[in-house]
């Protein structure tokens, strides 16, 4: 059968293919050709389906799906796409930056609650998002599958016959060869070479005065793999999809602080934050340990940040332990789960002691960098046990890693990143912290509603909240008798991503198939060759060769010419057309 | 790290501009030359100097930039700076290189401008010191996700100047095609010309009637002298081909690389959402040549809206929005 061959698009090369072979015009099926069944106009439905009353649900449903799969809705789809995702660059995202959607929602109150009924802070979540890419991966199916289908009848079937007529074509050739049709035959079937699959025929002809002759031909097309490329690339993109979704719904992810010199288990309860998809089961969940055993950080004089390690101890689920480095760019890898740094600080330890003596607290309580690139740090400790729980205790305050006094000797910010100076500047509040009515608590933010500052009375008789200054090893009293508080020594901390996604795997498989799939479809040729073979009058051959090629081909004219070459020829071609 | 090599890289840099300034002038008088009537096929000497200048220019940035690499200790290609020395130098080096094979000296003067105002920008704005890179960027996946994302803005942006001069000449050949058809069949002008090009073709057509009759102007005789519009459209279109591929690259290995640094390939950073319009938007353009039935106007109006997209996705992008890709900013 006729091989379908659709040029890509281009008005020049439509008419030579017209009348050659009818490449049967299926609307939203057939064709092979990259222009394939999605024809620009919408198929042979682009208007409202005629018959009024006639069609039916189903030809309401037939006229849906051709407009879907059509090339024009698609690109509208495509276009559309790239509108709907924009509007994710310009509002926060809950999914990317969730502390910038709440800082949004209290500068801007009067409308944040209207974004947030349209989506705008979940875009990629969003329906209308959903709706897009989900219509245009069905365009996109109902566009491939068929033209899959096409694509392996094709690759099966034999090249197509010689067109009749040469003249239709731009690029053409023409020799007189030494040799019998049969021996010149031989030689270009050489020339043409591995890459072309070809068929060799013979059709009987008149010649303009009406002689009966024989022609030889040749019919030889390559580049299957544009069209290879295409598909692989488009089903790529739907499997890098799936496995998406599915990635979606078996992950989970858990964020965690860990002091220097503890330990935490992968296992929800120890995770700071934990999130999974609704396909999770816990017992899937690998029961390793890892302990921060050093953490080490590197910057240069002006306190740009080079480099970040993490000094750990994985203790495997068979009990094997071993050491390794995290770092930036280089996550911890166990079995099916990755560890990754993502943050560090500070976390200065504290002993509290109340007012009969009784050490109230004592522990290491991480400060989260602010802003500053010198690692000013904001913190909160909290004593519960206090007093017997009467009068909890609450500091809040900064931590200054080389704190730099004013002319008075107040401390007012940090030099450096490195705890070359380490100081606490702390406010002192008493009453009650609130942990025991059961609502979550923020841990790094003192909830001072049912507190009351600790206040005292300065030398010039003004009555000021009391600042504790606290350097490594150094105690206070605390005022009114509450007790004392100890810096005692200024350990780090680091802040670690464990994740599990099985889906990572399958979507490099995917993406590269679509790149390689890119590649093919961008830049191998598909080219056809035509050859008709005569016997001349002098017993040489007269030869006239013709070459197609889908979509642009500077090196068309070249491969003929390449091709045409080794025959022996001593006259040039010629325009003069032969039947 | 080393600021004496750091300086040195700098001076290069202004060099290369100093030479764009010098290409973009002598490209300017060939092609005011054309504009005056002089007949194609002369000697172009200006544009010669150009070319050399150019080269000049481009043999200058290149140094420049590798210099800039020994000095940082690192690939020349970290921050907005250097991004745009990179791309920049793309843009000269594709055209240089296009030039070696085929006559593209009707694109000098604004390739050469492109060249200029950009590094302008990026002396003038952008500078940073050469130096190492924070921790984010310690990785080999900076090497290969960053130069791909710069080569294919080189692309892109040529491909872009290419665009623009073929709906110039689109513009003015719809034009001429409407005088020839109505001084061909005179009193049926009017309806072929209106159905061959278009709404706007009647002003065209009066336009370049007029131009027919008081002899061609200096902007149409420059307008004359460019290759025809198909013959662009192909060029542009092969070049936003290997930049669609380089963005694709650069789309999955800057996947790869958040997987490795931010534990997970896709985040909808501002970054990673303008980078997926982008690639959307040049699918489109892909997908739309490849349809039947489109002028050859409307690819290029898809590839400019794809490369304005480009320099918000770096200008804007990286200055205005904050996001995980912030460390790519001044």
């Amino acid at each position: 059968m006729a091989t379908r061959y659709e040029p890509e698009g281009l008005a020049t090369t439509d008419d030579a293919a017209d009348g050659i072979e009818p490449a049967p015009k299926r609307a939203g099926g057939g064709g092979a050709g990259s222009s394939g069944p999605r024809s620009p106009s919408g198929g042979r439905g682009s208007g409202a389906p005629r018959g009024d009353a006639g069609l039916g649900v189903r030809g309401w449903l037939r006229w849906t799906w051709r407009q879907l799969t059509s090339m024009r809705v698609a690109l509208l789809l495509l276009l559309l796409l790239a509108v709907v995702a924009l509007p994710g660059a310009f509002f926060p995202q809950r999914t990317s930056d969730p502390n910038a959607v709440q800082q949004y929602f209290l500068d801007h109150p009067d409308t944040a609650d209207l974004l947030d009924s349209l989506h705008l802070f979940d875009v990629y979540a969003s329906p209308w998002f959903s709706a897009v890419y989900l219509l245009l991966f069905v365009s996109l199916i109902g566009c491939i599958l068929p033209r899959t289908w096409v694509h392996l009848k094709n690759l099966r079937a034999e090249p197509s016959r010689v067109p009749s007529r040469f003249t239709r074509f731009d690029v053409r050739g023409q020799a007189r060869a030494v040799g019998t049709p049969e021996q010149v035959r031989r030689s270009l079937d050489a020339a043409l070479g591995r890459r072309y699959r070809r068929r060799l025929a013979s059709e009987r002809g008149r010649t303009a005065d009406g002689e009966a002759r024989t022609a030889l031909t040749i019919s030889a097309e390559r580049g299957f793999g544009r069209e290879t490329g295409n598909l692989v690339f488009h089903l790529a993109l739907v499997g890098l999809l799936v496995v998406t979704a599915w990635g979606q719904l078996v992950h989970y992810r858990g964020q965690v602080v860990v002091v220097q010199g503890d330990t935490f288990v992968n296992s929800p309860l120890d995770f700071d934050s934990f999130d999974t998809g609704s396909w999770y089961g816990a017992d899937a969940q690998e029961p390793f340990r890892v302990r921060l055993d050093s953490f080490e950080s590197e910057f240069t004089v002006d306190s740009q940040a080079r480099d970040f390690v993490a000094g750990v101890t994985l203790t495997e689920t068979d009990g094997a332990t071993r050491t390794a480095d995290v770092r930036v760019n280089h996550p911890l890898e166990t079995n099916d789960t990755r560890i990754y740094l993502t943050g560090n600080g500070f976390a200065p330890r504290f002993t509290v002691t109340d007012g009969s003596g009784e050490v109230a607290f004592s522990g290491a309580v991480p400060f989260l960098p602010t802003a500053d690139p010198n690692y000013t740090s904001n913190g909160v400790v909290m004593v519960p046990d206090a007093n017997g729980g009467e009068r909890q205790l609450g500091f809040n305050g900064v931590l200054l890693p080389t704190a730099t006094a004013d002319e008075e000797g107040n401390l007012i910010g940090s030099a450096y990143p490195q705890p070359l100076d380490p100081a606490v500047v702390l406010n002192v509040w008493v009453g009650d912290l609130g942990l025991d009515n059961g609502v979550p608590q923020n841990l790094y933010l003192l909830d001072t509603t049912n507190m009351e500052q600790v206040l005292t009375t300065a030398e010039d008789g003004t009555e000021g909240p009391v600042q504790v200054v606290l350097r490594p090893g150094e105690s206070v009293d605390l005022p009114d008798g509450l007790g004392t508080i100890t810096f005692e020594d200024l350990p780090r901390f680091a802040a670690f991503d464990v994740r599990y996604d099985p889906s990572i795997v399958w979507m490099g498989v995917f993406a590269g198939l679509a790149f390689a799939g890119l590649v093919a479809s961008l830049f191998l040729p598909r080219r056809r060759i035509w050859v008709r073979l005569v016997a001349g009058a002098d017993g040489d051959t007269v030869v006239s060769a013709a070459a197609l090629a889908r979509g642009d081909d500077p090196g068309l004219q070249r491969e003929l010419d390449r091709v045409l070459a080794v025959l022996d020829s001593d006259q040039a071609a010629t325009s003069k057309e032969d039947r | 790290m080393n600021s004496d090599l750091g300086d040195i890289s700098t001076l290069l840099i202004y060099g290369a501009m100093a030479s764009y300034v010098v290409a973009m002038i002598a490209f300017a008088v060939d092609v005011s030359a054309l504009g005056v009537g002089a007949p194609k096929d002369r000697r172009r000497r200006a544009a010669g100097i150009g070319l050399s200048t150019m080269w000049l220019g481009a043999g200058l940035q290149f140094v420049g930039i590798v210099v800039r690499g020994l000095a940082a200790g690192r690939v020349p290609w970290a921050n907005m700076y250097e991004f745009t020395l990179m791309f920049t130098f793309f843009v000269v080096a594709i055209f240089l290189g296009l030039q070696t094979r085929r006559d593209v000296r009707y694109l000098g003067v604004a390739v050469s401008m492109l060249a200029f105002l950009a590094l302008m920008l990026a002396v003038s704005v952008l500078y940073v010191e050469a130096d190492g890179v924070q921790p984010a960027l310690r990785s080999y996946w900076l090497v290969i996700h960053v130069s791909v994302a710069t080569l294919a803005t080189g692309l892109s942006g040529l491909a872009a100047i290419i665009s623009i001069a073929q709906l110039i000449k689109a513009r003015s050949e719809r034009a001429s095609a409407g005088s020839a058809t109505m001084a061909a069949s005179g009193s049926t002008a009017e309806v072929t010309s209106g159905a061959a090009g278009g709404g706007t073709s009647s002003t065209a057509t009066a336009v370049a009637e007029t131009a027919t009759e008081s002899g061609a102007t200096f902007g149409s005789r420059i307008v004359g002298s460019l290759p025809a519009s198909a013959n662009m459209e192909r060029l542009a279109y092969r070049l936003n081909a290997v930049g669609f591929v380089a963005w694709t690259f650069t789309l999955v290995a800057g996947a790869i690389w958040a997987e490795h640094a931010w534990g997970r390939p896709w985040g909808w950073d501002p970054k990673e959402t303008w980078t997926f319009v982008i690639w959307v938007i040049y699918a489109a353009y892909l997908h739309a040549r490849v349809t039947t039935g489109w002028a050859a106007e409307k690819f290029a109006y898809f590839a400019l809206v794809g490369f304005m997209a480009v320099l918000a996705n770096f200008y804007i992008v990286n200055i205005f929005f904050s996001g995980k890709h912030s460390y790519a900013g001044v």
